[in-house]
């Protein structure tokens, strides 16, 4: 018998991975020019050389010498939206990642259990009933935790089969029984004042999110489920397999999922809350952050969140920059990512899953 | 040191699968379980593994009732090598492999050093080193068998547990994964595997239990137990026996 020497056949060969290192620095890159080139565009052009300056007095105590006008869009007008952006970015990038893991499917969202729904449904009633600006972001936050609490507390008295799949499909039916909700309360609302603000605020937009106050009401329950989410991103990897082979490795998956649904619950319903509904981020940054560091959990929860932050940060400041009267983000993040996701998708190599 | 169960009823949700079983996995020992399609046998290995509570009887893992331990001790003790499945993401071969050592750290650890290096000799072990970086996604069939035989190994544990090990492989992985369960059995690993090849539990085996309808139609040594007349009650068919010039059986389906 021979053995026929193959020295130019390339089968069984793998090109290697992108290194994490390479893919966090495009990520943090493309974080750092979306936040330089939001101060920088607008009615009043903040260069990175004022930036500059205010934080080196901050640091040193010294004056800045800066146009104080300047120092009030800095604080008080395009740092805290600046920072809005990226928070919710960021957060609904890694719950979608992490809800992809949980799941076991790449095609959730970080609102497949209702948490967007339900957090809809508060606003729409908040606006229906006329309540304030802050009465509706704390219906629409208390709606989505309630949504999904709904959810978790029937799929789990579901004692038949796999207890993931249980969840989403209960997920998806009460998600149903909520959108007849929001249909039947638009169906009510005055068509010339409530049904235009209704339409705007389930289409997404920061254009209310300027003040240092609403930056502080999001940080607080953003920083905690992400903080959650962190924590837990290296049993991820684990809770991405079949229920009976996680607890074989050990894992106590019961109240893993409760705290991983928690905190993206809690990061959803308050981005809900503050900036209306926002697709696509959650769903399709974990897949570039994937492309760019492959899918261990550990590696792929940072990337997801420095490119969910810059991508949100980037379609902002289109959003408030393109025309006079502002373009819903939720219309952006689609109609600007879809053709990106696609151009990518047909000329990567790369693995997607 | 032995995983035993004695007068063990198993099922799931209210469902009784099966009843009055006695068996014991002892350490240095390969233990074969046989029987047909549907009748129990990967619902006995989920309840001897703890993923399933025991509807009766009493399961004991060291002289230790195995209800008495925690997850995460069980995890340290028993592996579990599920039939080979593709998953969902594209880990590498390596992050599925550093999974097993989940039990040997906290909640929120990151893997060691001591982690990474467990998994490279888990994978060197098997001879599977030079796919550590591949897609577990996008190896065959037998590489990922190999792979889960690994991942079982870097739990560190004292008993494995094979479900159909063999049962989508070719035949030269076939052996090769055989061949890996005498080893680790003859390191001093307890091993219990099911199989649907009596041939493979006659050649590998040092004990076999055969299950049929939930229930044990004899358990003992692979060779005195294994014959075309237990074979045939167990299978409810004919099973032909061949023999070689050495004496050396072979049974074929009727």
């Amino acid at each position: 018998m021979t053995t026929s020497s193959t020295a130019s056949c390339q089968a069984g060969t793998e090109p290697l991975r992108p290194s994490s290192l390479r893919g966090n620095l495009i990520a943090l890159a493309l974080l750092g020019g979306a936040v330089l080139a939001a101060f920088a565009v607008g009615r009043f052009p903040v260069g990175p050389g004022d930036i500059a300056q205010l934080l080196w007095s901050q640091l040193t105590g010294q004056p800045h010498g800066l146009d104080p006008r300047t120092e009030a869009v800095i604080w008080n007008i395009r740092g805290p939206r600046i920072a809005s952006a990226v928070l919710i970015g960021a957060a609904l990038a890694m719950a979608g990642a992490a809800f992809q893991g949980l799941f076991r499917n790449p095609l959730v969202s970080p609102d497949i259990l209702g948490a967007s729904t339900g957090a809809a449904l508060g606003a729409v009633l908040g606006i229906f009933f006329s309540i304030g600006i802050l009465g509706i972001q704390l219906a629409a936050f208390a709606g989505g935790l309630v949504a999904v609490g709904a959810v978790y507390a029937v799929g789990s008295t579901i004692r038949r089969g796999d207890p993931v799949l249980a969840l989403v499909l209960t997920g998806v039916v009460i998600g149903s029984l909520l959108a007849a909700g929001i249909g039947l309360v638009k169906f009510w609302a005055d068509p010339y004042n409530q049904l235009p603000a209704m339409t705007f605020w389930l289409l997404g937009s920061l254009n209310n999110h300027g003040s240092p106050i609403d930056l502080a009401v999001l940080a607080g329950p953003i920083l905690l489920g992400t903080t959650v989410l962190m924590l837990l991103r290296w049993r991820m990897n684990v809770m991405s397999l079949p229920e009976e082979e996680a607890r074989a490795l050990g894992l106590n998956t019961a109240p893993i999922r409760l705290a991983i649904v928690a905190a993206a619950t809690l990061v959803t319903s308050a981005s809900v809350a503050a900036a209306g509904i926002i697709g696509w981020v959650g769903l399709v940054v974990p897949h570039l952050a994937r492309f760019l560091v492959g899918p261990d959990f550990g590696r792929l929860l940072p990337t997801a969140a420095l490119l969910g932050g810059g991508y949100l940060l980037i379609i902002d400041t289109i959003t408030r920059t393109m025309s006079a009267a502002e373009t819903p983000l939720g219309i952006l993040t689609a109609v600007v990512g879809t053709p990106f996701f696609i151009w990518l998708l047909a000329s990567s190599r790369g693995s997607w899953s | 040191m032995s995983l035993a169960a004695s007068a063990l009823a198993y099922g799931h949700g209210s469902r009784e699968v099966g009843c009055d079983i006695e068996l014991a996995i002892r350490s240095g020992e390969v233990m074969a379980l046989l029987g047909p399609n549907g009748h129990g046998k990967t619902t006995l290995l989920k309840t001897l593994l703890g993923l399933l509570p025991a509807k009766g009887g009493q399961l004991t893992l060291d002289s230790r009732a195995l209800a008495t331990f925690s997850i995460g001790e069980r995890a340290r003790v028993l592996g579990y090598v599920p039939q080979a499945h593709a998953g969902t993401f594209a880990f590498s071969v390596a992050e599925v492999v550093l999974m097993g050592r989940t039990a040997h750290g906290d909640l929120f650890s990151a893997p060691s050093a001591r982690d990474r290096a467990t998994t490279q000799a888990m994978l060197e072990r098997l001879g599977i080193e030079r796919l550590a970086q591949r897609p577990y996604t996008e190896i065959s069939g037998g590489e990922r068998q190999l792979v889960l035989i690994a991942r079982a190994l870097a739990q560190q544990p004292r008993y494995i547990v094979l479900d159909e090990p063999t049962a989508s492989l070719d035949f030269g992985n076939q052996g090769k994964v055989m061949a890996q369960m005498r080893r680790l059995a003859d390191e001093g690993l307890g091993v219990l595997f099911t199989t649907h090849d009596p041939n493979q539990a006659l050649r590998y085996a040092d004990r076999v239990m055969l299950l049929r309808d939930g229930r044990s139609l004899g358990s003992g040594p692979a060779a005195a137990l294994l014959t075309s007349a237990n074979l045939a009650a167990l299978y409810g068919s004919v099973v032909e026996t061949v023999r070689d010039a050495d004496g050396r059986l072979a049974f074929l389906p009727g």
